[in-house]
């Protein structure tokens, strides 16, 4: 099912391991997620290795990637988000490259699988929850009180921070997850048109420019959202990590 | 992917079968559902995304957080470093200058210092040396005008004599008798009133 622009989802067992019921193989996704680890810290391992105090053009694009996350974080969570600046270059850094990689053909999208993008999002709200907890104790839950509201529609206001609180990790996931997965399926159902058309003869070759052009600028926007989802990600990352660090704002 | 699958079919209606079947696809792996909600691989998604991921977390946290912040800060420090020698090296600078003025003006001083004393010096001994002829030019003055009063008074006192001697030889001529010069003199003395 080469056209089907489902099957570049489909998860494939490459070695398969079985153990108390589970079905842990190691698959196609398994595989991206090690290349990605493999590329993005063979990437910036390699590129400052030198440690050069006048950067080389790969290492300024590693230095480049540290400042800017270094001054989302600065300036989503203030310095003291600082202490959280590794999870959230991971974070940003593995997204990046997991969605830069699946734009390769034939590549696995690792982040358009939901519970990815899931599990890297509870790991958010997670570390916000422990932190919260763990440094304001009860003071955490100010969060969902804020300041200057009438007593009478406190109630109604903290119902609405507590579910905009636990719909955090949904809206998180969901939204790498169904960009990636949209954005493949919208390529794949375009380059599709001009494979299909192509099959029709010379009208067809004809008109199979129209969804090749409209590829070609998909697979540029793609290349943008891959991007832009990651920092998406880290940015939201680092404003709930705000929450934790200053709940009674 | 129930809408897309559908347009994808019609778009390709000689393998619309081929299509239906793809649309409810991986009925080989996925049991014939969507596979991003297949349940049945999730543990393993799960399992290898917490390795890769802890693995990933702990090389960037221990070696490339430290290395690249390590680098900036080496750099940051390096250029504050430097503007520091800079601004050092500019004081210098500075304070040579300031010394080369400070020398520049004390040579100037001196140099005038010399030319002044040089020139009160030259003006001095020219005014001596004016000093000197004047005096010498009024002694040569005074000598002149001691030997004209000698001379004048030597010939004064020859007038004298001249008229004596002269009045004796008119007395002789024009009395034919003989004075003597006691009584010429006398009456010269007597005619010019002395």
């Amino acid at each position: 099912m080469a056209n089907d622009p489902i099957s570049q989802f489909q998860i494939k067992n490459i070695v398969p391991i079985e153990i108390g019921g589970l079905d842990l193989s190691f698959t196609n996704s398994s595989l991206f997620m090690v290349a990605t680890v493999a590329v993005a810290a063979g990437f910036l391992f390699l590129t400052t290795a030198n440690r050069g105090l006048v950067p080389s053009r790969l290492q300024s694009i590693s230095e480049m990637s540290y400042e800017f996350v270094a001054s989302m974080l600065r300036d989503g969570a203030g310095s003291q988000g600082m202490r959280f600046f590794p999870m959230v270059f991971s974070l940003f850094m593995f997204v990046l490259v997991a969605n830069l990689l699946g734009m390769f053909p034939y590549f696995f999208t690792v982040t358009s699988h939901l519970i990815v993008t899931f599990a890297l999002a509870m790991l958010v709200i997670g570390t916000v929850v422990v932190y919260g907890f763990w440094k304001h104790g009860l003071h955490f839950l100010q969060l969902f009180v804020p300041s200057g509201v009438p007593g009478v529609l406190m109630p109604l206001v903290v119902m609405i921070e507590v579910i905009s609180f636990l719909s955090r990790p949904i809206s998180l996931s969901v939204r790498l997850f169904a960009n990636m997965l949209a954005g493949h399926i919208t390529l794949k159902v375009f380059a599709g048109f001009v494979v299909s058309l192509g099959s029709l003869g010379a009208l067809g070759i004809g008109t199979a420019i129209l969804p090749l052009i409209m590829t070609v600028a998909l697979t540029g926007l793609e290349f943008l959202v891959a991007f832009l989802q990651a920092y998406v990600f880290a940015v939201l990352t680092c404003m709930y990590l705000n929450d934790a660090l200053h709940p009674g704002h | 992917m129930f809408v897309v699958t559908p347009a994808y079919a019609e778009s390709n209606p000689t393998e619309g079968t081929h299509s239906e079947t793809g649309a409810h696809g991986g009925d080989a792996a996925g049991g014939g559902v969507f596979p991003p909600f297949d349940s049945s691989t999730f543990a393993s998604q799960l399992l290898w995304l917490a390795i890769t991921f802890g693995l990933f977390y702990l090389l960037m946290s221990k070696v490339i957080v430290p290395r690249i912040g390590g680098i900036l800060e080496h750099r940051r420090d390096r250029i504050a470093q430097d503007l520091d020698e800079a601004n050092r090296l500019k004081e210098e600078a500075d304070n040579a200058i300031a010394a080369y003025e400070q020398e520049l003006a004390d040579a100037r001083k001196k140099a005038s210092a010399i030319a002044e004393t040089a020139r009160e010096k030259a003006k001095a001994a020219a005014e001596a040396e004016r000093v000197s002829t004047e005096a010498e030019l009024n002694t040569k003055m005074a000598d002149a005008e001691k030997s004209i009063a000698a001379i004048k008074t030597k010939a004064l006192a020859d007038v004298d004599t001249i008229a004596e001697d002269a009045a004796t030889d008119l007395v002789k001529h024009l009395l034919g008798g003989a004075v003597t010069k006691t009584e010429v003199a006398a009456a010269i003395r007597s005619a010019s009133g002395k």
